[in-house]
């Protein structure tokens, strides 16, 4: 899960790494109060979980805090890069004398956990790496050792910062290095870290991502969220537990196994060329498909009015097709006349044949059956064509 | 031959007294695997009857290796225990360690990894990953025994049912061994390290090697190819519809502004001279073709 930047401040803040003041807010009216409770100048910044907002005009300086309404008027409802803002975030400004990077992530490649520090920041840090490698720090953390107090000040002198602020970005590091590892993250990332012009060193942005395996050690996590933005069919995917990713095409999916799910929206984007159409959705209804998956899966997908036909991709390994069969009979029983679209089944695998004949003994007037993906697939593409 | 194991593996179930475990130890037992015994924190002593086999439960993998001589485990321990489900077979120093569960956290993943690596002595399969088979010599994790026998082509893939699909386009053919990998993104045993297996298997005489979007270890298993790989192999990648930045079913599927995308890695992989199939069954036919 990926954080908001006024979520990754308060999650900075409750481990004690430096952060200028910030409060969220929803409204004009929310914004003013909050600018009025800190008093000064403030920056109105968008909330998206995307980068580019600044050049966007996402992020605006106000003056005091009736300006801080008008610029977070302007801001709420913005469209930045398709996403729509439905937050800003009211932060203190600051003057800076200096804009430093520092990041801890996941590094899949190495399977350790990567430190990145540089004195150049407040850019993407790609460009730092292609433009001025000698100035950014890359240093794997084994995860069972973790960082002593040494290696951080020899990771930030590596980063090239200057020998005054050496001593505190360590520490924020040190910081950063805990919150990581208590939060169960991914990437905590400050871009920029700054050095104010009276010398402190403060996170003035950053990028959070959670680990979502991790959430049964976190419970407050669940809080985190983000409700406003997600697309109402994968938000009531989730709340059935459902693996499901809603996509822009007309063919519905519904597959077991992660792999062979994105497979089959492969191959049915290649058979919709023809006629146009594209998958609809990603669902991977797993292991041991019940009827009641199997009726939940498909009343999402019925539920979604870009679907024009449904194609079940199913390869029985521990998962029997006869099992997937009666779920697919009893999940049409369920929905009755809800259920309106052709639906394509290729079953193979597990107890294939007992599968097929549940399905033609049902003979229901929506379903047909095809003995190949590939087949299955372009029948699927041909009945959403327009 | 086969890869990783084979008639000689003797195996204890971590995880063998819930459901899961029981479910996929019977399953194994019938598929010709020699099981010997399982493994749970506070149920040592106990004897449980899976299959018609007596099993004796064990607390720790070092007491189940002291008293059966197993040389590999497959976890079935919910994602809250799996770390120190896998700690202690390293601490026991077996030889093969295969992680079925899924939804581990990646700090979890990231530290027993660390650990076996300093260790030395156990090799790490998963976690989230079906385990493999050396069909007719033995099963370990949850991949159907009875999809195809033993043959001449070597599997390799992140995918379970991909796994599955492949290995039934090619069940005239028969595998020496499948082995899925898992879809996390920190996982034990890599496509390398299969490859390089397969590379030194005599029985292996082909290869298939699957692989998805995300991170870059196609990448990196296509510079190996060009480097060591002298039999043939043919490849499939899947997601190449999928959108940036989603995760897709599996917690290491995701495309990361443009890295991790399956054009990448079927670029890579067609420039280190393997053949790649655009569906399943076309990369099932382009492995036809080589053996024919």
């Amino acid at each position: 899960m990926d954080l908001f930047e006024y979520q990754a401040r308060d999650l900075f803040e409750a481990h004690n790494i430096p952060v200028l003041g910030g409060a969220v807010a929803s409204t004009a009216a929310e914004a003013i109060a909050a600018a009025a409770t800190m008093g000064g100048k403030v920056v109105v910044k968008a909330q998206v979980k995307i980068g580019g907002r600044g050049k966007a005009g996402g992020v605006k300086l106000a003056n005091d805090a009736q300006d801080a309404g008008v610029k977070a008027e302007a801001i709420l409802g913005m469209d930045i890069k398709g996403h729509t803002v439905h937050k800003v975030m009211i932060a203190q400004a600051a003057p800076i004398a200096e804009e430093y990077y520092m990041a801890i992530l996941l590094d899949r490649a190495n399977r350790n956990f990567l430190v990145m520090a540089s004195v150049a920041g407040g850019m993407e840090i790609e460009e730092v790496a292609h433009t001025q490698p000698e100035k950014l720090a890359r240093v794997g953390i084994d995860p069972n050792v973790g960082i002593s107090q040494a290696q951080a000040i020899e990771i930030v002198k590596a980063g090239q910062f200057p020998a005054e602020v050496v001593d505190q970005v360590a520490d924020v590091l040190l910081k950063l290095w805990a919150a990581f590892v208590a939060e169960d993250a991914t990437l905590m990332e400050i871009n920029p870290l700054v050095k104010t012009e009276d010398g402190r060193i403060v996170a003035l942005d950053g990028k959070v991502t959670l680990d979502d395996n991790a959430q049964f050690r976190h419970a407050s996590h669940a809080d985190l969220e983000d409700h406003d933005s997600a697309n109402p069919l994968e938000a009531l995917a989730k709340a059935k537990n459902l693996n499901y990713v809603k996509l822009d095409g007309e063919v519905g999916i519904i597959g077991n196994g992660a792999g062979l799910v994105m497979s089959t929206l492969d191959v049915v984007a290649y058979a919709g060329e023809k006629y146009g159409v594209k998958p609809a959705n990603f669902l991977d209804i797993g292991g041991g498909a019940s009827a009641e998956v199997m009726a939940n899966g498909l009343s999402i997908i019925l539920g979604d009015p870009d679907v024009r036909s449904v194609f079940v991709n199913v390869f029985g390994g521990i998962t029997a097709c006869d099992a997937v069969a009666n779920g697919i009979v009893q999940a049409l029983e369920i929905l009755g006349s809800a259920a309106t679209k052709p639906i394509v089944v290729r079953l193979d695998g597990n107890n294939v044949h007992e599968g097929r004949r549940i399905l033609n003994e049902a003979a229901h007037p929506l379903v047909q059956q095809l003995e190949t993906m590939d087949g299955a697939a372009a029948k699927a593409a041909e009945l959403a064509a327009k | 031959m086969a890869i990783f194991i084979d008639e000689n593996t003797k195996v204890i179930v971590q995880g063998m007294t819930g459901s899961e475990g029981t479910k996929h130890t019977g399953r194994m037992i019938k598929s010709g695997t020699n099981i010997v015994g399982g493994v749970t924190p506070g149920k040592g002593g106990q004897v449980v009857e899976i299959e018609g086999k007596q099993l004796p439960v064990f607390n720790s993998v070092a007491e189940a290796v002291a008293a059966t001589g197993a040389n590999a485990s497959v976890v079935f321990v919910p994602p809250k225990f799996a770390k120190a489900a896998v700690i202690d077979a390293i601490d026991a120093a077996l030889p093969l360690c295969v992680v079925i569960t899924e939804g581990i956290p990646v700090h979890d993943s990231a530290a027993f990894y660390a650990y076996a690596t300093v260790k030395g002595t156990t090799r790490l399969i998963g976690p989230n990953c079906p385990g493999l088979i050396s069909p007719g010599k033995a099963n370990l994790g949850i991949i159907p025994a009875d999809i195809t026998g033993p043959g001449r082509i070597g599997l390799v893939s992140k995918s379970g049912t991909l796994t599955y699909q492949m290995m039934f386009e090619l069940r005239d053919f028969g595998f020496s061994t499948a082995i899925g990998i898992g879809g996390d993104p920190i996982i034990g045993t890599t496509h390398i390290d299969a490859l390089r297996a397969f590379q030194d298997d005599p029985e292996t005489e082909a290869i298939v090697m699957i692989g998805e979007i995300g991170g870059d270890a196609e990448e990196r298993a296509a510079a190996f190819i060009k480097e060591y790989v002298t039999k043939p192999v043919v490849g499939y990648v899947a997601g190449f519809t999928a959108p940036e930045g989603k995760t897709m079913g599996h917690a290491g599927a995701i495309v990361s502004g443009s890295s991790g995308t399956a054009q990448a890695k079927k670029e890579a992989l067609e420039a280190a001279g393997v053949a790649v199939g655009k569906t399943p069954s076309e990369t099932a036919a382009l492995m036809r073709k080589l053996l024919a």
